[in-house]
């Protein structure tokens, strides 16, 4: 390619954000009560973003760059070896991220216009809101590690802030901070891995890391296993996988459309984002990338099992989200970079879908019950049922990101997923594949189970409420059907050709420039697994697997709405403690206890030791006792001082004596 | 008398009488006899001065009379000090004067 | 003749010093200190210092004392403050601070002699060529004028810190 391909504007696209984020932040102060200007100033923001993005995309195309395009800002820091600058790098990967954060996030802060209405904190909001796109504008933009850490710890701040954002309630600012603490100890990983590459390249800028890895770095070696394994700790942290998965559930207790955004588009994806873009590193370490893998498909059977017998509508989407970045990670693990991006596109319009689908079923229920004076817990599905007909638009939308995410034919998820699927069986890890097979009947599984719950049978919203039970405004059901409508068409980007439809080919040649390294890396590290087979390992092929696992997927639903609809749920407060294995899932296979009797109290323990006994005595107690024998000897000294002055004319003659007698003698 | 043994005799004079003075000051308790010590001490001091000026010129004399000068605007206002002090106390004696500590 | 005078004048000197010190009256004290003055003048004179014996006596015996006099009347300490000399411990230690102090400056003052010293006072020709007045004199007004002007300062500010500082403040 001739021809260099020259971004455009790419200041603005993180400029807009961020100066959202300011104006807005300002605005929580300065117009307290105005929520027009928030309503214009958050979302045109981001969508203008979005737009600057398109454009790049187009001129992008036309161009098709093998290398990235760096835009250097201005030089952060600079101290002997160190030169870490503010650069931006604009290839197909970094764009695609762009447009999914841009648009998804635009399309939510359209729709928390109407959800968050009422609010008092409405331009913090917004200015949170704005920040958080910033930051992962910057984590997918950034050239180099340093500044993508900026942008990783930007979003960990913004997801603390906006979890707690309700934070006179001391159980939602504790899990701003569950969400805060987890994270940091990904961080740790993401900084040990920083030095050691430092360490090893003495530059942390990719491009120059990523050209010269192949050679610098021996395959299979401990220390690109050792960086990748720290690098994956971030992951496993930012993206809420085993064992720090804990804090994405309880990260339900910031607004609804929030948990889309941190689901959806941003935040938990970085971590996905982050192995596919230090794809040459994990070819270059099969032991860590078979850690990914099976870390990934561990989480996705775990969260999706859980999700079965959760109430809590948001906590039933967490699981299912903590459940579907599993199987990004089986992807990337596998080294089907594209097929992991790719379901983390179409996951973000599905479960952008899914939770704004959520948050509209509570606000009616919320302010429903506002109108009858009842209370209880507006998230909980038993409180929920026969919707359908007082909310038909999130309704049918939400049947569609039900049938995304389910992997039925033709919406958006039987892509993705079949891809991963597929991979994983071609390239011989049988074990994966079938983890994977079982986790998408799962997931259909659960899903259905929600959509039951929530919007079929009769309302159990208590008396009087069916009347006050409406669809939402346009505001907000306008973006539940943008997002429905790209769950079903998000998929048809990348269409396979042993497929009986027209063969699309959109993702993988768009991504090939940015992968093509990593691969031919791996396919060097690799012989074991060099030749891909062309069959499952059952046997059979792609179409068969694809028709068979969106068949079973139907099946399966069915299956459960027969099995459901019949069924009576209570009210919640009402309802009975679940029993038996029932309980284990409800209770989360008691993951947090286990944390908290292993972690948690050891740790608690550990430091009151610290307080009680290293700092109570023997810090404050050095610095006391040093406090006393000053304060010995300034009363020793003041004893001279004893204010006769002949005393003081005995000792000064003393002292002339002295220093004349030095002369005499 | 040889003009150097007539200097070592004064001096030693001089040694005498600041002793005396140095004695006075620490053995009385009445701040104006301790004064009184100290205007013996310059005194001594300006015998030395004078006898040096015999042996090594005129300066020794100039100074001398510098001396008597500061002594006696010394005197003036130590003497108003004490008479301050006494209006406070009602005595001048220095064990009474406690007050030079925190 | 002018050896008898000159021990005669050191023997009054340092016996009126010490009764000066010994002695509980403090009129008696002021007394005995201005014979020693008395004294060291003669001495002066004796070290062809005739100038400073004048200015000795008229400054410090005159005006100096007459002032400590006055202070002792004005407080009427007479007979009141009888008995402030310290005993035991204190004159022990004045003493052998006293002695002490003899010993190191007799080593300082005697023991290395300056062979340079003349038999006869350096002064002499000076004296014979000026006059005893003159010879102080004129380097006071041109070498050692600014010290000179200096302390008429000093005085102007000692008399005016002595009225301040004894002025009857308001009860």
């Amino acid at each position: 390619m001739n021809e260099a391909f020259q971004p455009i504007l790419p200041g603005l696209i993180l400029g807009l954000p961020l100066l959202g984020a300011v104006l807005n932040g300002i605005g929580a102060f300065a117009w307290r009560d105005s929520k027009t200007i928030p309503s214009l100033v958050g979302p045109l923001t981001v969508l203008a973003a979005f737009a600057i993005g398109v454009a790049n995309l187009l001129a992008m195309r036309a161009v098709m760059p093998h290398e990235p395009a760096l835009v250097p800002l201005w030089t952060w820091m600079r101290s002997g070896e160190l030169d870490i600058s503010v650069m931006l790098m604009f290839d197909q990967l970094s764009l695609l991220m762009t447009l999914v954060v841009t648009g998804v996030g635009g399309i939510i802060h359209v729709y928390s216009v109407g959800y968050m209405r009422d609010d008092p904190g409405y331009s913090r909001y917004f200015a949170y809101l704005n920040l958080f796109i910033f930051f992962m504008l910057i984590l997918v933009l950034s050239a180099n590690y340093p500044l993508m850490f900026v942008g990783w710890e930007g979003v960990g701040l913004c997801s603390y802030l906006l979890i707690g954002f309700w934070y006179e309630n001391r159980e939602y600012s504790d899990a701003g901070k569950k969400a805060f603490i987890v994270n940091r100890i990904g961080d740790f990983g993401f900084l040990v891995a920083m030095f050691l590459l430092f360490s090893t390249f003495g530059t942390l800028d990719m491009p120059a890391i990523f050209r010269e890895a192949p050679e610098r770095l021996l395959a299979d070696g401990a220390l690109v296993t050792a960086i990748t394994l720290f690098l994956f700790l971030g992951c496993v942290g930012k993206s809420a996988q085993i064992p720090l998965y804990v804090w994405l559930p309880d990260a339900m207790a910031g607004p609804t459309p929030v948990s889309a955004l941190i689901h959806a588009a941003t935040m938990v994806t970085a971590g996905v984002y982050l192995v596919a873009r230090s794809g040459v590193l994990f070819a270059l370490a099969p032991v860590s990338q078979a850690v990914v893998a099976s870390v990934g498909a561990a989480t996705a059977l775990l969260a999706a099992t859980i999700a079965l017998q959760q109430f809590d509508i948001k906590k039933v989407l967490a699981y299912s989200t903590i459940s579907q970045l599993g199987y990004m990670f089986v992807a990337v693990g596998i080294g089907a970079y594209t097929a992991g991006i790719f379901h983390l596109m179409t996951h973000a319009f599905f479960k952008a879908l899914l939770f704004l689908g959520a948050g509209a079923v509570i606000h009616a229920v919320h302010d429903a019950w506002a109108a009858t004076g009842a209370h209880g817990d507006p998230n909980d599905m038993r409180n929920h049922g026969g919707l359908r007909r007082l909310m038909p638009v999130t309704g049918t939308t939400m049947w569609i990101g039900t049938l995304a995410i389910a992997g039925v034919i033709p919406f958006a998820g039987f892509f993705s997923k079949d891809e991963i699927i597929w991979q994983a069986g071609v390239r011989g890890y049988a074990v994966l594949w079938a983890l994977a097979l079982v986790v998408a009947l799962l997931t259909a599984g659960y899903m259905t189970r929600l959509m039951v719950m929530t919007f079929h049978g009769e309302n159990r919203s208590g008396e009087g409420a069916g009347s006050h039970l409406h669809e939402v405004g346009a505001v907000m059901w306008m973006p539940l059907a943008i997002l429905a409508a790209l769950s079903v068409v998000g998929g048809w980007v990348q269409i396979p050709d042993a497929l009986p439809l027209p063969h699309v080919d959109l993702l993988h040649s768009w991504l090939e420039p940015v992968f093509e390294p990593a691969l031919l890396v791996a396919a060097g590290v690799a012989g074991q697994h060099g030749e891909a087979s062309h069959t499952a390992p059952l046997g059979g092929g792609e179409a068969l697997w694809a028709a068979l696992s969106t068949t079973l997927a139907v099946i399966v639903i069915l299956l459960v709405y027969r099995g459901l609809a019949a069924r009576r749920y209570r009210p919640a407060a009402e309802a009975a403690e679940p029993t038996g294995f029932r309980a284990v899932l409800y209770h989360k296979w008691y993951v947090d206890e286990l944390y908290d009797r292993l972690v948690v109290r050891p740790l608690l323990a550990l430091w009151r030791g610290c307080w009680r006994i290293v700092d109570d005595r023997i810090i404050d107690g050095t610095v006391n006792g040093l406090a006393g024998v000053a304060r010995l000897a300034g009363w020793t000294g003041s004893q001279l001082q004893s204010g006769r002055v002949a005393t003081y004319l005995l000792v000064f003659m003393i002292g002339a004596l002295i220093i004349l007698g030095s002369l005499a003698f | 008398m040889n003009a150097g043994y007539l200097a070592d005799l004064a001096l030693v004079l001089s040694a005498v009488l600041f002793a005396i003075g140095v004695g006075g000051v620490l053995v009385r308790r009445n701040a104006i006899i301790v004064f009184m010590c100290v205007e013996l001490m310059l005194n001594a001091v300006n015998l030395s001065l004078v006898t040096f000026s015999r042996l090594h010129g005129i300066d020794g004399q100039i100074i001398v009379f510098f001396v008597i000068s500061v002594a006696a605007a010394e005197a003036a206002v130590g003497l108003a000090l004490i008479l301050a002090i006494f209006r406070h106390y009602e005595t001048v004696d220095l064990e009474a004067f406690r007050r030079l500590r925190w | 003749m002018t050896d008898f005078l000159f021990f005669l004048f050191s023997a009054m000197a340092v016996l009126s010093a010490i009764f000066m010190v010994m002695q509980s009256n403090p009129v008696a004290s002021v007394l005995y200190l201005v014979v020693t003055f008395f004294s060291l003048s003669g001495l002066f004179v004796i070290l062809d210092a005739h100038f400073i014996a004048a200015v000795q006596v008229i400054v410090y015996a005159g005006a100096i004392m007459v002032l400590f006099l006055f202070v002792i009347m004005l407080l009427n300490l007479g007979s009141a403050e009888v008995g402030d000399l310290r005993r035991g411990l204190s004159q022990l230690l004045a003493g052998s601070v006293a002695v002490a102090l003899v010993a190191v400056f007799a080593r300082l003052f005697l023991v290395e002699t300056d062979p340079a010293v003349p038999e006869a006072s350096a002064l002499d020709p000076l004296l014979e060529a000026q006059g005893a007045v003159a010879a102080v004199a004129e380097p006071l007004f041109t070498r050692y004028l600014v010290a000179f002007e200096v302390t008429s300062v000093l005085l102007l500010v000692a008399v005016v810190g002595a009225v301040v500082l004894a002025r009857r403040r308001a009860p």
